[in-house]
């Protein structure tokens, strides 16, 4: 035990203390942040401008095509398709002749192609000011129109889960958004670690120190050591990025105004409700109550003890195969990328399953792969999101974690016997079926 | 005899080889011991068992009077494998540390020693370079120094001298005899027959992961000798046909002769003063290991070891 001590030692400090740790901790979180911020930016700032002519014989919608900020409707005269450009427009419309209750083909041409969503936007817009022009021939004033349509605002869904007497406030939204991330990460870390995992294996093997550590370490040590060496880095790093995280948010939020940050406090104490209605709260300090207030609804420590767990188990999981493969490579990288490949595709096929639970956590195939070690770890943590046990009974969570455990042992038990006649064995292609010769032949 | 480690009847058989098929023999406390053989003869398959890293199919080893337990005797034992190994990027000094901490010394005990033996092969300055930096001989001598550091009573050199220039060489050479000479047993296994000459009291001959031969050097080479003599002359001369021997090869002054059955040395001698020749110099001619080894291997194909079928 003293020697495997030594072992994830060496293997853990070698890494945290190395340069590329610290970039990739401290720079990561940072460049999620640019990410998000960069690509809002983007959606803002880089929407083009249609300046549409529309030709309408009929002058049937007119009156009732709106503008919007991103497009603009303008009725010329003299224009046509050969001269739309040279008067400062984007795109022509050319209206058909219109006739009740009759499908009929809308034109439009541009210099420059237009994007799927504007499209439908343009689409929407005919058909509402087509609905609306019929609506006022049959006799509908404007104004009532208008009130009409801002009535379809007034509906605001909540959501509440019944747990016995009480109910509580539920977000599917958020469910969706924390599913999808851990399941992300979950992914993302497998990879990563395992990958490490396999590359140390390999960098001992070709060093050739291999052998002058297995005539001191039974191989088995060697294994466990760098496995548990390596996942404690991965832990390290990710109570680094929380820690990150929560300081980098609650100095965001010490550079708000004082009269906001008041506000959202009050809102707090009153649950969202402005005391008295002595003070009108502002915009931007409701959007950051109702924030907080939706973060709140997830059952935090649930969820972070399970991404630890599922982190853990599932990184044990995938690590030893990562080790196995990593000791029959030779010097030819090439072989570790043929031989890891029955490990990364059930990797992707989680991942694929996992974008399909977080829409819905409750399907034959959900159950089935959130129990299935090989896909657990990601699957779970997308429906653990939804809540337990309303979307996730305690037996379910409780199988799950146990065939994960004993997943672990398993695919440990079979790579340290993998392991320990590859790791010594040179210029031997390795394929599966001698891999599986060694784990399960008597010796 | 006081035999620090024995082999008996040992055995590895891998699917495809017997890799090494009922060997024994004994080592002596404070021998230099050379393992020999053509590549593949099974000498590594045979120093990963000594050292615990396999473990045999049959047979016994006793180290130091008691059966070989892997896990406790760790400490008794420093080998040097044929390829060597260390982390590129680690720090030397943290290295050493890293491996004789492994073999089970403790911190303190480990920084002491580390300090006495790169004091002694003057690596004081390297403690905080990285194994990347050194030359292939610095590495070969780092790893030396790691092989005995915990000062183990059963050292293992496989081809300790590949790669080291002749001053370096000496300076490992003189640490074996040394290591000795304290008390310390070493198995020496190379192909080098030169150096085993020059080193080893013992030796045993492998091939095809069998033992051929076993036994000290000169009784060795006495009992290989083809009753072959190098005469030198003061001039060069002729020299006829004649019963009692058969010449080998002349070249100028120097002769080499094969003395045919039935006659002695002597018998050359008054040959050659019958014949009027002056003679400056009379030897006998023992064969070279090297001889001994290329008559033993030659002819059963251990250049290319054959795959077989083994029934186990």
């Amino acid at each position: 035990m003293n020697k495997i001590w030594l072992i994830i030692q060496r293997e853990y400090s070698s890494r945290v203390k190395n340069k590329r740790f610290l970039i990739l901790t401290f720079l990561m979180p940072l460049l999620i942040v640019g990410l998000i911020a960069a690509s809002a930016y983007l959606s803002i700032s880089g929407v083009e401008h249609r300046n549409i002519a529309v030709v309408d014989p009929n002058g049937f919608i007119k009156n009732s095509l709106k503008n919007t900020n991103q497009i603009s409707f303008s009725f010329p005269n003299n224009i046509d398709t050969n001269n739309y450009t040279q008067k400062g427009f984007t795109d022509i419309l050319i209206l058909p002749s219109f006739e009740k209750n009759k499908k009929a083909d809308y034109i439009l041409r541009s210099k420059k192609s237009m994007g799927l969503m504007l499209q439908e936007s343009i689409s929407n817009k005919i058909n509402s000011a087509i609905e609306d022009q019929m609506l006022q021939d049959a006799g509908i004033k404007q104004s009532i129109l208008d009130s009409i349509h801002s009535a379809s605002q007034f509906a605001e869904l909540k959501a509440y889960e019944d747990k016995g007497k009480s109910s509580k406030e539920s977000n599917a939204g958020l469910a969706m958004g924390i599913g999808y991330a851990s399941g992300l990460l979950i992914y993302m870390t497998m990879f990563i670690y395992g990958a490490m995992v396999m590359r140390g294996v390999m960098e001992e093997k070709t060093n050739r120190i291999a052998e002058v550590i297995i005539s001191s370490v039974k191989p088995f040590e060697l294994m466990m050591g760098k496995i548990i060496g390596i996942g404690a880095v991965g832990l390290t790093q990710f109570l680094l990025w929380i820690v990150l995280i929560i300081s980098l948010t609650s100095v965001a939020m010490g550079f708000l105004p004082s009269d906001i940050q008041h506000q959202v406090s009050s809102l707090q104490q009153s649950n969202g409700q402005m005391a008295g209605g002595m003070m009108q709260a502002s915009e931007s300090a409701v959007k950051i109550y109702n924030i907080q207030h939706t973060i709140n609804t997830a059952n935090w420590p649930l969820i972070i003890g399970c991404f630890i767990f599922y982190f853990i188990g599932g990184y044990l999981f995938y690590a030893a195969l990562f080790a196995a493969v990593g000791s029959t490579v030779n010097e030819d990288p090439q072989d570790a990328q043929s031989l890891m490949f029955p490990i990364t595709m059930p990797l992707i096929f989680s991942y694929i399953i996992t974008n399909m639970v977080t829409q819905n956590p409750n399907t034959p195939i959900a159950f089935w792969a959130s129990i299935i070690p090989f896909s657990s770890p990601m699957v779970m943590m997308a429906r653990v999101a939804y809540g337990v046990p309303s979307a996730v009974s305690y037996w379910e969570l409780a199988l799950s974690m146990i065939t994960l455990i004993a997943g672990f042992i398993f695919t440990t038990w079979l790579s340290g016997r993998i392991y320990r006649t590859g790791i010594l064995l040179y210029g031997k292609k390795v394929t599966w079926k001698i891999m599986f010769k060694w784990a399960f032949k008597n010796s | 005899m006081d035999a620090l480690l024995s082999l008996s009847n040992l055995k590895k058989y891998y699917a495809t080889q017997k890799a090494v098929d009922d060997i024994s023999f004994d080592i002596k406390r404070g021998s230099i011991f050379g393992l020999l053989g053509p590549n593949g003869a099974g000498k590594t398959t045979l120093l990963r068992m000594i050292t615990g890293i396999f473990y045999p199919d049959g047979g016994s080893i006793i180290l130091d009077g008691q059966p070989f337990n892997p896990i406790e005797d760790i400490q008794k034992i420093g080998y040097m494998p044929e390829e060597r190994g260390l982390y590129k990027k680690m720090k030397i000094g943290e290295q050493a540390l890293y491996l004789a901490q492994l073999k089970g010394l403790s911190k303190a005990e480990a920084t002491e020693k580390i300090k006495y033996w790169f004091k002694k092969f003057e690596m004081e300055t390297w403690w905080n370079k990285k194994v990347e930096d050194l030359s292939k001989g610095m590495s070969q001598k780092l790893q030396f120094v790691i092989t005995v550091l915990h000062e183990p009573k059963l050292i293992i050199l496989d081809e300790p001298f590949s790669g080291l220039d002749p001053l370096n060489a000496n300076l490992i050479k003189e640490e074996i005899y040394n290591l000795a000479k304290k008390g310390a047993t070493i198995i020496f296994s190379t192909h080098r027959m030169e150096q085993v000459e020059e080193i080893c009291d013992h030796i045993v001959l492998m091939n095809l992961g069998k033992k051929i031969l076993d036994g000290s050097v000169t009784d060795i080479k006495q009992q290989f000798k083809e009753n072959s003599f190098v005469i030198q002359t003061d001039q060069s001369v002729g020299i006829k046909e004649n019963a009692i021997f058969n010449t080998m090869s002349h070249i100028e002054n120097k002769i080499i002769v094969k003395i045919n059955p039935g006659y002695q040395s002597n018998d050359v001698l008054k040959y050659l003063l019958q014949e009027n020749i002056n003679i400056v110099s009379y030897n006998e001619l023992l064969p070279s290991l090297n001889d001994i080894f290329i008559h033993l291997v030659e002819n059963t194909h251990a250049t290319a070891r054959a795959f077989q079928n083994v029934q186990n």
